[in-house]
C-alpha cells in the first residue's frame, strides 16, 4: 500500500537540502514506527519517493512524499505520529492512501503553485501590476536556459498557467512543474525584471511553493493528494478489494 | 521552534552547507532562558560534520541538559568560507540552539581530541569575542574548560584555557557547577572562581601554576604559585559504567556526518596494553557495561533517533566479555527493523568471521588486521599481541568465507625499528597474499584476485604511554622509512595484490611537537594563529612553513620536542597529572620494551599499572 504524505516546510529548516530532507524523512519513518517496506540486500532503503525537489531557502505549504508500507493503523494516526517524530518546520499536513495505479510522486508532478515576494529593497523599481500585464500579453518569453550539454532558449510563457500580482508586491505563480518543462519561480521574476530593464538583486526572493499539482485524466489540475483516499476502507472499496 | 538564526539570509545562502548552522535538529534541547541558571555551550573545535561524531559530546551534552538549572548548546568550528564572512561582518560566533553569541555564556566547554586542531581553538575564542589569552579575560567572559585526551598534556595550550578537567567527564561538572552559581551567589569575581575550582578533583588551573626552566629548555620546577592549591592533579573516571549517564536521546543532524549511526559504547579502557598507544593507558582500568542495560539502550537510541545503523563503540570489541550475547541480539532486533551494525576494532578468528558475515555483504566488505609493525621483534616491543600465525590463519579462514579484500595497518618509526622490521611489512603483506592463493581455487576467486591495501601511518610517542621518553623520527627519517617500505613491496612476489598508502611525514612531526610541548608553545600557536592558520587538521589547508617560521621566530627547535630522547629524570611538562597508571609501571614497560619482552594483558595478569587504586573495572574483577 502507498501513501501519499503532504507536508510544509518552514522556519529553520528551509536550509536543509532536497537529499537530507530524504534522509530526515527516513529516520523520522523509523522513529514514527511506521510499517515501512524495504528494498532487499545488506543495505535496505524504504521505498519512498518524492514529488518536486525544493531548492535551498525556499518555504512550501505544498511537499510531497510517497511511502510503501506493509499496513497501516490509520492515516490520521500516521499523521500524528509523523508530526510527533519530526522536528519545528517539518509539518504534515495530510496522509492518503494511493489507489494502485498511482503513478509514483515525482512522475506524477505537473504543476506547482507559488508566491513570491521581495526581500526589503530588492522589489522592482517599476509598476509590478503593469508589468505583468505586459509580460503575459506577449506571445513568448524567451530565456536560456543553462543545462549540463551546454545552454538552450526556451519559451517561458508556454509554462506560465497564471501569473498576478497579489497585496501590493508580491506575485502568485502557477507554473509548469513537469520533468520536461519545469519552470522556477526565480526564471519567471529574471525575465519580468529583463523585459523592464532592471537586473533581479541576487537572494531578492522569498518564494514559498503553495501547491504540487498532478494533472488528471481531463487535463485538470489537482493537489497531489487528490486522488488518496482518507482511509483503508474507501481504498479498499475503490480497489473492490472486500478482503 | 526557534525561528531566530544569527546568520542573516544572504550569509546562508551563500555559503556552503548551512544546515551546520541553523540548528534544531531532532533530540537539540532548547530551553527557556529564564528559567535557567547556568548556560554551557560545549565545543568540538572541527567542522559540524566530525564534531557532532563525537561520542563524548553527546554524553556530555545530554548529562548537563539532564539538569533543570542548566541548558548546555553546541557549537562547532565555522568552516572557512563562513569564518571569512563572520571577521568582515564582526558577526560573533554563536551557540547553535539558541543561536545567541557565546560571549553571553557561563561556559565555553571545548573538547580537544587531537592536536592539529589546537588553531581552531584560537578560532573559536576569536570568533566569540573571548581574549586568547585566559589572563586578559573579564568578568564578562565565559569560563573556558578544556577536556578530552590532549589535556593530559595540557601544557602547549595552558595560556588559552581557564581550567582543564582532566579525565572522564560524567563526574566532575555537577560539582564544578554548583561551585559557580556559589561564587556567583556570592560574587567572588572571576579568580575566586577560579581558585576555588583548582581545588575540585580533577581541576587544573593553568593561572595557578609556575613552571622554570633550565638553561638547556627543560623544566627545572612546575609548582603551585598559592598555597592550598593541588600540586598534583588527578584524573577523574566513572567507576561504575552501567550506572553513569548515557544519552538516550542524541542529536540527529540533517546533513551526513562521519558518524552517522547509534553508538553503543560498550565498555571503557583496554586490557591489551599496546605501549605506543595512549588510550590503552589513560582510560584504565577496563570497565565493561552490563549487557542487558546495553540492549535496552540500543532499542531506546534507534527507536529516538531513526538512525538506520548502530555500532559497538570501544577500544576493542573482542575483549567484551558478553559480545557474543549482545551481538546475537542485535543481529536478532536490527534484522526486524532493517538496521545495519557495523562492527569496528573485532579481531579476526571464526567467531568475528561468522558475526560479520551476517551483518556485511561478504563480496564488498574488507578485513582489518592492524599488527601496526612488520616483524615479530618489533611487535615485541610495541607489545601488540597479535602474531604471524594469527594474521595468516584469520586471512586463510576470512578467503575461505569469501572475502577478498584485506586491509592492514602499520606505523613507521617505532622505537628501534630497523629495515628488517619495515621489510617485513611488506612480507606479511606478500604472504596474505599468498595465503590466498593457497586457500581459493583457481575456479572459486572472484575476479581471480585478492587486494591487500597497506597503510603506514608515522609513530607520534605520546604523554602516559611507555614511549613517552622516546625520540621521534624526523620528517627525513619518515619519508625515507615509506620510500622504503613501498620499495620493498614492489619487491614482492604478489605487489600487483598489495596496495600502499603512506601518510604525510610534516603534520605527524608537528602533532609529535605539540604532543610533548610544554607551555612555551603556547607563542608558536599565537604565531600561526595571527599568520592565518587554522584547519590544520585538513591537510589543504595546513601550512608547515608557517609552523616552521613560527618555531624559529620564537627561537624554539621542533626537534627538542620531538627527536631527543628523555632521560628518566627529566621532568616532563605534564608529569604534574596523575593518569592513574604509575610512573614506575611507564618505566618498566619502556625498559621491557628496549628488552623485546611482551606484558600480559590485564586479564591474563596484573602488571600492577596502578589503576587498582580505583578499585573498580577489571581490576577488581576474578581473573581466568
Amino acid at each position: 500500500m502507498k501513501l501519499r504524505i503532504k507536508f510544509r516546510k518552514y522556519g529553520p529548516v528551509r536550509f536543509i537540502g532536497h537529499l537530507d530532507v530524504m534522509r530526515f524523512f527516513q529516520k523520522a519513518n523509523r522513529r514514527a514506527e511506521l510499517d515501512v517496506a524495504y528494498t532487499g540486500g545488506f543495505s535496505p532503503h524504504q521505498i519512498m519517493s518524492f514529488a518536486a525537489p525544493l531548492g535551498v531557502g525556499l518555504t512550501s505549504n505544498g511537499e510531497y512524499m510517497d511511502l510503501e508500507v506493509h499496513s497501516l493503523t490509520s492515516c490520521e494516526d500516521v499523521m500524528q505520529r509523523l508530526n510527533a517524530a519530526s522536528v519545528p518546520g517539518i509539518e504534515i499536513t495530510s496522509v492518503k492512501i494511493l489507489p494502485d495505479k498511482a503513478g509514483n510522486a515525482m512522475a506524477s508532478v505537473a504543476a506547482a503553485e507559488y508566491t513570491v515576494a521581495f526581500r526589503e529593497g530588492r522589489g522592482p523599481h517599476f509598476d509590478l501590476g503593469s508589468a505583468v500585464d505586459r509580460f503575459l500579453a506577449k506571445d513568448e518569453i524567451l530565456i536560456t536556459k543553462e543545462t549540463k550539454k551546454g545552454s538552450r532558449e526556451i519559451n517561458l510563457k508556454e509554462g506560465i498557467y497564471e501569473m498576478k500580482v497579489v497585496e501590493s508586491e508580491k506575485l502568485y505563480l502557477l507554473v509548469d512543474a513537469s520533468s520536461a518543462g519545469n519552470i522556477k519561480p526565480i526564471q519567471v521574476i529574471e525575465a519580468l525584471f529583463s523585459e523592464n530593464g532592471e537586473t533581479l538583486q541576487e537572494n531578492a526572493l522569498l518564494v514559498n511553493r503553495e501547491e504540487t499539482y498532478l494533472r488528471n485524466e481531463t487535463d485538470a489540475l489537482l493537489p497531489l493528494d487528490a486522488i488518496g483516499f482518507d482511509s483503508e476502507e474507501a481504498y479498499r472499496a475503490a480497489s473492490g478489494d472486500t478482503e | 521552534m526557534n525561528e531566530k538564526l544569527a546568520l542573516n539570509d544572504d550569509i546562508l545562502m551563500k555559503i556552503e552547507k548551512p544546515a551546520r548552522y541553523i540548528g534544531n535538529e531532532v533530540n537539540a534541547v532548547v530551553k527557556d532562558r529564564d528559567s535557567i541558571d547556568v548556560r554551557f555551550c560545549m565545543c568540538f573545535p572541527d567542522v559540524y560534520e566530525i564534531g557532532m561524531s563525537h561520542l563524548g559530546i553527546q554524553i556530555l551534552y545530554g548529562m548537563l541538559n539532564s539538569w533543570d538549572d542548566v541548558w548546555c548548546e553546541r557549537v562547532y568550528s565555522p568552516w572557512v568560507d563562513l569564518d571569512e564572512i563572520m571577521r568582515k561582518e564582526n558577526i560573533p560566533l554563536f551557540a547553535l540552539e539558541s543561536q545567541d553569541p557565546i560571549k553571553d555564556f557561563d561556559f565555553l566547554g571545548i573538547t580537544i581530541q587531537y592536536e592539529m586542531c589546537y588553531t581552531n581553538i584560537l578560532q573559536v575564542l576569536d570568533l566569540a569575542g573571548i581574549p586568547l589569552l585566559a589572563t586578559e579575560r573579564g568578568e564578562d567572559c565565559p569560563i573556558v574548560i578544556g577536556g578530552g585526551p590532549c589535556t593530559y598534556n595540557p601544557e602547549p595550550i595552558a595560556d588559552f584555557f581557564d581550567i582543564f578537567y582532566i579525565g572522564e567527564g560524567e563526574t566532575q561538572y555537577r560539582p564544578l557547577i554548583d561551585l559557580y552559581k556559589k561564587c556567583r551567589t556570592e560574587k567572588t569575581g572571576r579568580e575566586e572562581f577560579l581558585r576555588r575550582a583548582a581545588k575540585l578533583p580533577g581541576m587544573y588551573v593553568p593561572r595557578f601554576y609556575e613552571t622554570t626552566y633550565h638553561e638547556n629548555g627543560t623544566i627545572a620546577s612546575f609548582r603551585p604559585t598559592e598555597e592550598g592549591i593541588p600540586a598534583r592533579i588527578r584524573k577523574e573516571l566513572v567507576t561504575d559504567m552501567t550506572d553513569s549517564f548515557y544519552p538516550m536521546k542524541p542529536v540527529v543532524p540533517y546533513i551526513k556526518v562521519t558518524q552517522d549511526r547509534v553508538v553503543l559504547e560498550i565498555q571503557r579502557g583496554c586490557i591489551r596494553g599496546c605501549r605506543f598507544c595512549q588510550a590503552g593507558q589513560l582510560y584504565r582500568p577496563v570497565r565493561e557495561r552490563d549487557v542487558e542495560v546495553l540492549k535496552k539502550y540500543a532499542m531506546e537510541m534507534l527507536k529516538n533517533t531513526g538512525h538506520e545503523e548502530i555500532s559497538l563503540s570501544s577500544l576493542s570489541s573482542s575483549d567484551y566479555s558478553k559480545l557474543p550475547e549482545l551481538i546475537d541480539f542485535l543481529i536478532e532486533e536490527c534484522d526486524k527493523r532493517h538496521i545495519n551494525i557495523s562492527l569496528p576494532s573485532l579481531r579476526i578468528d571464526a567467531f568475528s568471521l561468522d558475526v560479520m558475515s551476517k551483518v556485511q555483504d561478504v563480496k564488498k566488505s574488507s578485513l582489518t588486521f592492524a599488527p601496526e609493525a612488520g616483524s615479530q621483534r618489533l611487535r615485541d616491543v610495541i607489545n601488540k599481541g597479535l602474531t604471524e600465525e594469527v594474521i595468516l590463519q584469520g586471512s586463510a579462514l576470512a578467503f575461505e568465507g569469501g572475502w577478498t579484500r584485506v586491509k592492514l595497518y602499520f606505523m613507521l618509526g617505532h622505537p628501534t625499528e630497523t629495515e628488517e622490521d619495515i621489510r617485513g611489512i611488506a612480507e606479511l603483506s606478500n604472504k596474505i597474499a599468498a595465503t590466498f592463493f593457497d586457500t581459493v581455487p583457481k575456479e572459486k576467486r572472484v575476479n581471480g584476485r585478492v587486494q591487500i591495501v597497506t597503510s603506514t601511518s608515522f609513530f607520534v610517542p605520546k604523554p602516559f604511554t611507555p614511549f613517552q621518553w622516546a625520540p621521534q623520527c624526523t620528517k627525513e627519517e619518515f619519508v625515507e622509512k615509506a620510500y622504503l617500505t613501498r620499495k620493498a613491496i614492489s619487491e614482492q612476489l604478489n605487489q600487483k595484490s598489495i596496495k600502499y598508502n603512506w601518510h604525510e611525514a610534516d603534520v605527524s612531526v608537528l602533532e609529535g611537537v605539540l604532543a610533548r610541548g610544554d607551555r612555551k608553545l603556547s607563542q608558536v600557536l599565537l604565531y600561526v594563529y595571527n599568520k592565518g592558520c587554522f584547519y590544520d587538521a585538513w591537510s589543504e589547508y595546513f601550512h608547515n612553513d608557517v609552523w616552521m617560521e613560527a618555531f624559529e621566530a620564537c627561537g624554539l627547535d621542533p626537534d627538542f620536542y620531538s627527536h631527543r630522547e628523555r632521560p628518566l629524570d627529566e621532568i616532563l611538562p605534564w608529569d604534574f597529572l596523575d593518569c592513574g597508571v604509575s610512573r614506575a609501571f611507564l618505566e618498566r614497560e619502556w625498559q621491557k620494551a628496549k628488552n623485546e619482552t611482551i606484558s600480559p594483558n590485564c586479564k591474563q595478569a596484573c602488571q600492577g599499572c596502578g589503576a587498582a587504586r580505583f578499585g573498580c573495572g577489571i581490576c577488581v574483577e576474578p581473573r581466568g
